[in-house]
């Protein structure tokens, strides 16, 4: 048998070329023409679709739309820090963003279109008086319960976080527990509501100090403590407070969940569900929410077109707004001229009077994990909470003076 | 072409990607260690061993150290017992041999993320249909519950359950290279079942033995796949269990954080800690077998 050097040499030659090919592709001197706009993978069916149709209708410069699965906060993060990434991008805003150049000022376009937005849906997107982002559409998160549940042990809708805890433990028996927080039982998502509750926020007005230190909220954090020690909290689910599996189960008969669990809450309980804001102690109701916005890169070598197409979909285009808010899955309107799909008319209307922005601007993920773990250690073994939210409070005040001064 | 040319053409892409993809990135984050490093990859602020200070008395992170030495310290000696009483057992077996091995050494071929799953949605799961809950008759949230932290035994047991086979395999090859004719020589001399494990098995596995040892010592530090998905949520990871790599991987490297000062300090301090106790372990086994 011959072999041939020519062949060896040939396949070689076809293996760098691919080798070289791979390394272009990802450099940015193949990018395509234009815009390249960044999603996450949503979830609903059709998102994908309506946005690449979204894109194809502009026509004052080609939009190329990347739909990036995955862990999308890291790739977006690597790709705005080498410069290849995208020009337009959804996210939500974090100061760290803003003080390192990735987000681009886009509030000459947004500042005539403000009044209709929900102030605190704008709120995730403004600091320091600048606006960076467009809300796209709003999440939201509320409290779940079993109509008939409640009734059949004769218990009225929470208002208060005393009658939630009271609620709780009358509604605990056999299989049942009164109330799922999710299998971090609370810590994961009541760090803003539980804030709210007694009329703190995550962060002073001053930026200087964290809210949680003050002593006010050493109660509210022990009235969760209470109903787990009690076992009237269901915990370790096979599936967390993000699926309304528990509730639809009978495993619990009241839930903590997001708007997106309503369209499979009403296919499986019909109308035996009701939703509540996160009661209060001694302050108001809350409804923590959520918005990816759309963003720009300063790095981008199309600023103004991409501006241009940013202000042209999602502030201009109501009508494809309103299909992206309302044809696929729940959501609620950023807009206010935007009339809610008819299922989550309700819910729109606790979060525009209840809606807080979930995670404030000037919160980094260092307070958010401090925070959190102080909660856990409250909760799910006990602590002193004034002792470990003011031993949390040290690294985020190092934060807030690393950030604010 | 000569061979030196050949050697290079084979070598050389495996060598190039070895030096862009690990070396250079290794390298990269120790400089970056040394610099206020938030959303930049070329940053410019230096600032000495700040952030290995920082690091070093950020309560978090030691506990997340302590949890994984505490980890390492439990499935280690805990692997070594289970892996080689089981090979005893199998390899004294005449009936179904090579059944009962495939059957230990399966789980081996299990993902870490299914078998976590498994152990988190099925086995230990907290609601009373959870198959430990049924059997027991108990009610008890395993996964949640820190007093008394009973997280700790699906973590142990999932380990276990998946690396134990392997393990015994090793301890199999070890066996079956011993000689006959030594336990034969301790027959005679009167040697008890267990006089002559003590005085001829152990002696004779020892190579296999600091294989093991070493082995599942490194594996044990590079724990990441159970941890995360038997603990994280839907909102983050709880301070209980958390290793260095997930507490690194919420606060500075991923999930929206990029520190990567403070991230690559914590990567050299958990480096540093792996390699110091490899070397020690290897110190200490080396030492008895001189």
């Amino acid at each position: 048998m011959r072999t041939s050097p020519l062949t060896r040499r040939g396949l070689l030659a076809g293996a760098a070329a691919l080798a070289l090919a791979g390394c272009g592709s990802n450099t940015g001197r193949n990018r395509p023409p234009g815009i390249t706009q960044w999603y996450h993978a949503y979830g609903e069916d059709g998102v994908q679709q309506a946005v690449q149709r979204y894109a194809a209708d502009y026509r004052r410069t080609p939009v190329t739309v990347r739909w990036i699965p995955g862990d999308y906060d890291s790739k977006l993060a690597s790709g705005l820090l080498s410069g290849v990434g995208p020009d337009v991008f959804e996210a939500t805003l974090q100061v760290d963003m803003i003080r390192s150049g990735q987000v681009a000022d886009l509030t000459d376009i947004i500042e005539p279109h403000r009044a209709d937005f929900a102030p605190a849906v704008l709120s995730g997107f403004e600091f320091g008086g600048r606006l960076y982002g467009v809300p796209q559409t709003v999440d939201a998160q509320f409290l779940f319960y079993r109509k008939s549940m409640l009734q059949e042990a004769g218990v009225r809708p929470p208002e208060t976080l005393p009658e939630l805890v009271d609620a709780a433990g009358r509604l605990t028996g056999g299989r049942r527990k009164g109330l799922f927080l999710g299998n971090n039982a609370g810590s994961d998502v009541l760090g803003g509501p539980l804030l709210w509750s007694v009329g703190l926020d995550f962060v002073s007005e001053d930026h200087k100090q964290p809210g949680f230190a003050e002593p006010e909220v050493g109660p509210a954090v022990a009235a969760i403590r209470d109903m787990f020690a009690r076992g009237h909290l269901l915990l370790g689910a096979p599936t967390d407070w993000s699926s309304p599996a528990a509730i639809t189960q009978g495993l619990c008969a009241m839930q903590w969940g997001g708007l997106w669990i309503v369209p499979e809450l009403r296919k499986t309980l019909g109308d035996d569900f009701g939703i509540l804001p996160w009661p209060p102690l001694t302050a108001k109701p809350s409804v923590p929410i959520g918005a990816f916005g759309s963003m720009i890169s300063p790095k981008t070598h199309v600023l103004a077109e991409a501006k241009d197409y940013v202000r042209w979909l999602w502030l201009d285009r109501t009508d494809l707004q309103a299909d992206f808010t309302n044809s696929y899955g729940l959501h609620i309107p950023a807009r206010q001229q935007i009339t809610p799909n008819p299922v989550a008319a309700e819910a729109s209307s606790l979060v525009n009077r209840f809606g807080r922005v979930a995670f404030p601007v000037a919160l980094t993920a260092k307070m958010r994990v401090s925070y959190r773990d102080a909660l856990t250690r409250i909760i799910r073994a006990g602590a002193d909470p004034r002792r470990e939210l003011q031993s949390a409070a040290e690294p985020v005040r190092a934060e807030l003076r690393r950030l604010f001064g | 072409m000569s061979r030196a040319a050949w050697f290079w053409v084979f070598v050389g892409p495996f060598l190039a990607g070895l030096l862009l993809f690990s070396y250079v990135p290794i390298g990269w984050s120790v400089l970056l260690s040394f610099f206020e490093a938030r959303n930049t990859v070329t940053p410019t602020d230096f600032v000495g061993f700040r952030n290995y200070r920082e690091m070093l008395t950020d309560r978090s992170f030691v506990d997340s150290l302590l949890t994984f030495s505490l980890f390492a310290l439990a499935v280690v000696p805990l692997t070594y017992v289970s892996a080689l009483g089981l090979a005893l057992l199998v390899n004294r077996i005449e009936f179904a041999r090579s059944f009962f091995r495939s059957v230990f050494f399966l789980p081996t071929a299990c993902s870490y993320v299914v078998a976590a799953l498994v152990w988190k949605l099925s086995i230990f799961s907290g609601v009373d249909s959870g198959l430990a809950n049924t059997v027991l008759g108990t009610d008890i949230a395993w996964l949640v519950q820190v007093k008394p932290p009973w997280y700790w035994l699906a973590l142990i047991t999932v380990r276990l359950w998946l690396q134990t086979g392997f393990y015994m395999i090793l301890f199999i090859a070890g066996l079956q290279r011993i000689s006959q004719s030594l336990y034969e020589a301790a027959e005679v001399d009167g040697a008890s079942g267990w006089q002559s494990f003590r005085y001829v098995t152990l002696p004779q596995l020892r190579s296999t033995s600091i294989a093991v040892l070493l082995l599942s010592l490194i594996a044990a530090y590079q724990a990441f796949d159970e941890f995360y998905n038997l603990f994280s949520t839907t909102g983050g990871y709880p301070p209980y269990a958390r290793p260095p790599l997930v507490y690194l991987y919420y606060n500075s490297l991923g999930a929206g954080a990029q520190d990567f000062g403070h991230g690559g300090a914590g990567a050299v301090i958990l480096a540093a800690v792996i390699a110091m106790v490899t070397l020690l372990q290897g110190k200490l086994i080396g030492r008895e077998r001189a």
